[in-house]
């Protein structure tokens, strides 16, 4: 078989359809009789709904409904189901689709109005009649926790939803043995995912034959529907699930939200198609965020600087709810000990709800938090010992040769963690070698004379990527000599109708032309789980890897019989299966299919079943460890405290690369959430839990001008826990980024300057801390 | 975010535009819509009627003369910021102008339209400032002239009455040779600066100062003359010390703090950018043909 498109940086092929407007996302469906829904929202954080008067809003033009949640009780009652259950949690912590009795964030929905245009139903808000108590709110996670806080939920005894625990060794003894013990507290946020595509659905009742056929700007078109179902008491077979052309999902967008099933609801409920499109304002307010974590922490190391234990605890800010169960919390967790070969280490968080948007995973979850503080850690280290920052790291790492390491953490089944391959220190000295940190001494004296601090800053990170069970996949060749590739793996824009093309065209001898890939409808592919934890290049890629061999050997098969030829004297090659070193001996593959759809009355070859298709599911059991390193400069204006990444250089193995221009996007785009979360956006929220940030004038989401080069180099080292090698790059680039980016600040402003133990950082604060060392 | 109900008209002429504000009641001018349209969009802004002035010709323009150069109110950010005559003219509105937005917004926002909304950070407000323009507007009333120190009300607040429309903007030519500067910093390219300044300086002869103005914006609600620094300056030649006095003024201005900078803050970067826009006016290489 020859490899002639994995590995290669081939343009993607959705790009001229999805450039030239000919994409189709949820906005774009327009049904016959189609209603338009917005939602009448809370305006206070936590409030008790005494009444609410639709009167006056029914009167208004073209206005034909407005529900509440008791509305759809034939149809559906009570909170939504939890994504992912966690035994610490007794009972799920969810929303119902319209709030009933309480609301605990500004934001939530309570009521839908249904017009013929989504500006009538807009009109129509300002005049419902609703009348909220007000209740105590709690506005942060430490309010939260505090002895005497207010509920977040009047029902419940505590805010803390969960404390999570991992430990490995002995952290007592390991910390009385060492050399050095530090201490330090760090206040971490990160704010949204703010996809170009907000997000959107479309919900049709067939009333011919029942069916309910849902589009949705979703991450988990098949986790909604199963849910759905759940919750409608429906069988998944009468709901069909949609994720159409989706602009971007970063982690949020895997949710599944309130507004879906309130669409679903309103649709049976009034018998018409109905379309909600999440406007930008509602983004901020609705769509599921991260935010705070508080950490206090202690390090041990012994006398030469390596990093021995870690312990301490955080507390986290859930939000007013638990749609995604515990996984923010734990993917925090799950991410110790990183690149560190640590003899022990005992680290806890609290799980605390407060009175603000839920939070759940945004591109890289929990795990840039982790970084964050392991790198700073070792920065203290290195400075608390007057080392290099990157000897610390040499020193502490985990060797190639300890490979495959177990680290002392579990996976989700309780499973030891083993990271399968690679070299962090290679890594390393890559990104300090291409970014000349040699030379550094004198970049930074130069930009002196100019009145400018120059500071240089590394990171590393290890990333679980290929997150179990699976994603399957089904290649089929038709009677033209096309390929389909179907899988239940929805696509925001990662192209995966290039890479998994790729694949199938690899295996199958044909062009990349010839190959359409189709995904994330529950008509097309029976199963699906989610577009998260950067795992479909590795479950869903595999998948089609393991479909399209089937479909190879399934051909071959057919061929030996046609040509009266030895399977193995055989070979796939330009669309034909033929015979090695006898290329005019061949049957196309069109041909074989044409066998295998079968002709009335005409017997196909005995041994085969029809239909030249296959299915695959690989099932990860294993996660597959990518990592990385990353160095950056900055220069600092000292007297705006203005920050310019000037440089950015990335060293990364994902694995085998199955498209390198893809997955530079993918790392370049996750380098600049990482920039963003360490030097621009801030979702603020006052003590009454009202966001103060919610547009783009105040939430500083970065543009192209603030974003540097960013420089790329791979390593591959490939995984041996899946077929085709790779590791998930989804989330590789934003993982360590704050932490370089903050390493450099801290360089620049030099040792006299406090140690950075929070982001992002702002102008204003750059220059308190460099009055603060000139004093 | 869809805009509350308006009626929507779009006079061809000013006699039409006249008559449309004399009959109208609740009306609002839509000029390049930056502000305005986002306003609607948000229901900050619910107007009756939207009276779009786009259609009507001879409101856009630049024309110089001998002492002034007048602005047409619809005259758009782009068309300022290309013109040749401008930049030779009054070469730090070209310079200005990079910082207005992006280049998409530039090529629909007006220079009126900024002028009325007022946006306490707005660039062009504060060049008007700096140049001691006059406002000409009209309306059912007549017409009347506005000068630079009446236009400034408060809080995105102009003196433009309800049945008024602004017709052009008259600025102060300044010599040729005249140093420029302008500085703002702002935490993205194109963002609402959180502090700005401007600065023209004229030099006699003997290199010693003969006239200045420094405006800072986005500090206070509007722009504000640094006028005492500026009657200091005349007569002395560029030191140091003028520097640090100008500088000490900006810094004492009574500074709004937002959800983002704390008035010291905002206070300290008024030094900042005052000190470097008048820093690059004295520069002999800046100096206006």
């Amino acid at each position: 078989m020859s490899t002639r498109y994995f590995g290669a940086a081939v343009p993607r092929l959705e790009d001229p359809r999805l450039l030239t407007g000919r994409g189709t996302y949820v906005d774009d469906i327009v049904l016959p009789g189609m209603l338009h829904a917005v939602f009448l929202r809370s305006s206070v954080a936590h409030g008790r709904i005494r009444s609410l008067d639709p009167s006056a809003a029914l009167s208004m033009p073209g206005i034909r409904a407005v529900y509440a949640m008791a509305d759809f009780v034939s149809f559906g009652s009570g909170p939504m189901p939890t994504m992912a259950p966690h035994p610490l949690l007794k009972s799920p912590i969810t929303c119902s689709p319209l709030a009933v009795d309480e609301v605990r964030y500004v934001g939530e929905a309570i009521a839908m109005v249904l017009a013929d245009s989504r500006a009538e139903a807009e009109d129509a808000l300002a005049a419902i009649e609703l009348d909220i108590e007000h209740l105590p709110v709690v506005a942060n996670a430490r309010q939260g926790i505090a002895d005497g806080a207010p509920r977040a939920h009047s029902g419940r005894d505590s805010n803390v939803i969960a404390t999570l625990r991992g430990s490995h060794g002995n952290v007592d003894a390991v910390f009385a043995a060492a050399a050095h013990r530090f201490s330090e507290t760090f206040e971490i946020h990160r704010g949204g995912c703010h996809a170009m595509e907000c997000r959107g659905v479309v919900a049709a009742p067939e009333p011919r034959s029942g069916e309910l056929s849902l589009w949705t700007s979703s991450q988990s078109p098949y986790m909604v529907r199963r849910h759905l179902a759940t919750y409608l008491g429906r069988d998944e077979a009468d709901i069909r699930v949609t994720a159409p052309d989706v602009g971007g999902g970063f982690g949020p967008k895997a949710n599944v939200y309130p507004e879906e099933f309130a669409v679903a609801l309103a649709a049976l409920a009034c018998g018409h198609p109905v379309k909600w499109i999440e406007d930008r304002q509602e983004h901020f307010l609705a769509t599921t965020q991260q935010r705070d974590q508080f950490w206090s922490l202690e390090v041990a190391c012994d006398a030469a600087g390596r990093m021995l234990g870690v312990r301490g605890r955080c507390i986290h800010d859930n939000g007013a709810y638990a749609p995604y169960g515990l996984i923010l919390p734990a993917t925090a967790l799950a991410s110790f000990p990183g690149p560190y070969a640590l003899a022990a280490f005992d680290l806890s968080i609290d799980v605390v709800l407060t009175n603000l948007v839920p939070t759940t995973p945004v591109r890289g979850a929990g795990r840039p938090n982790a970084a964050f503080v392991l790198e700073r850690l070792a920065d203290t280290i290195a400075r608390r010992l007057n080392l290099p920052r990157e000897e610390v790291r040499r020193r502490s790492f985990v060797r190639a040769e300890q490979m495959p390491y177990v680290t002392g953490g579990k996976m989700r089944d309780g499973s030891p963690v083993a990271y399968d391959s690679g070299d962090y220190a290679k890594a390393l000295s890559l990104v300090v070698d291409k970014i000349d940190a040699a030379g550094f001494e004198e970049r930074r004296a130069e930009a002196a004379t100019r009145g400018r601090l120059l500071g240089l800053g590394f990171a590393s990170c290890v990333e679980d990527t290929g997150l179990g069970p699976f994603e399957g996949a089904s290649v089929r060749v038709t009677p033209a000599g096309k390929v389909v590739v179907a899988t239940g793996a929805a696509s925001q824009g990662q192209g995966h109708a290039t890479t998994l093309a790729q694949i199938a065209a690899d295996a199958l001898g044909v062009d990349l032309s010839q190959v359409t890939v189709k995904a994330a409808d529950s008509r097309i592919f029976p199963l699906g789980i989610s577009t998260i934890a950067s795992r479909v290049a590795v479950t869903a890629g595999s998948s089609v890897e393991i479909a399209a061999r089937k479909v190879r050997d399934k051909a071959i098969k057919v061929a030996a019989h046609i040509l009266e030829a030895g399977e193995h004297d055989l070979e796939i090659e330009n669309g034909q299966v033929r015979v090695v070193g006898v290329p005019d001996m061949n049957v196309p593959l069109s041909t074989i299919a044409r066998v295998l759809s079968g002709s009335a009355g005409v017997p196909i070859p005995a041994g085969v079943e029809p239909d030249l298709a296959a299915t695959g599911y690989f099932e990860a059991n294993q996660l597959a460890f990518a990592y990385g390193s990353q160095a950056c400069e900055v220069e600092i204006d000292p007297e705006t405290g203005d920050t310019r990444i000037t440089r950015y250089v990335v060293a990364h193995d994902c694995g085998r690369l199955i498209n390198p221009l893809i997955v530079d996007g993918q790392i370049r785009g996750g380098v600049v959430h990482g920039i963003g979360n360490a030097l621009f956006e801030h979702m603020r929220h006052d003590e009454a839990g009202q966001p103060l940030t919610a547009t783009y004038a105040d939430y500083l989401l970065p543009g192209a001008a603030e974003m540097p080069d960013i420089e790329i180099h791979h390593i591959e080292t490939p995984s041996p826990r899946n077929p085709i090698g790779a590791k998930g790059a989804g989330e590789g680039g934003t993982i360590p980024a704050v932490a370089c980016v903050i390493s450099a600040i801290q360089d620049a402003l030099g040792p006299a300057a406090p140690f950075i133990t929070m982001h992002p950082v702002s102008p204003e604060q750059i220059v308190e801390w460099i009055d603060q060392t000139r004093k | 975010m869809k805009a509350p109900p308006f009626t929507y008209h779009d006079p061809r002429s000013r006699d039409d535009l006249i008559g449309l504000l004399a009959e109208l009641e609740n009306a609002k001018l839509l000029a390049g819509g930056q502000s305005l349209v986002p306003m609607l969009n948000f229901r900050v802004v619910a107007p009756d009627h939207l009276i779009d002035i786009n259609r009507i010709p001879d409101l856009a323009g630049i024309r110089l003369s001998a002492n002034a150069v007048v602005l047409g109110a619809m005259t758009r950010q782009w068309d300022l910021q290309a013109s040749a005559d401008l930049a030779a003219t009054a070469p730090i509105i070209r310079e200005a102008l990079a910082h207005v937005g992006h280049f998409q917004t530039r090529s629909r926002g007006t220079i009126g339209g900024s002028c009325c909304h007022l946006d306490p950070a707005a660039e062009l407000p504060a060049l008007c400032a700096l140049f001691d323009a006059e406002f000409d507007v009209a309306g059912p009333n007549g017409a009347r002239i506005v000068k630079v120190g009446d236009w400034f009300k408060g809080y995105l607040e102009s003196a433009l009455e309800e049945r008024e429309y602004l017709q052009s903007i008259r600025l102060r030519r300044w010599p040729a040779g005249h140093g420029y500067g302008f500085s703002e910093y702002a935490r993205r390219r194109g963002d609402f600066a959180i502090a700005g300044a401007g600065a023209l300086l004229e030099f006699a002869e003997d290199a010693r100062i003969r006239r200045a103005a420094i405006v800072v914006f986005g500090v206070e609600p509007g722009p504000v003359r640094l006028v005492e620094v500026e009657q200091i300056l005349v007569g002395q030649t560029f030191s140091e010390a003028v520097l640090a006095e100008a500088a000490a003024q900006a810094s004492a201005l009574d500074a709004m703090a937002d959800v983002h900078v704390s008035a010291a803050y905002r206070r300290h970067l008024a030094g900042v950018v005052t000190r470097r826009a008048l820093t690059e006016a004295a520069r002999p290489a800046r100096q206006a043909v």
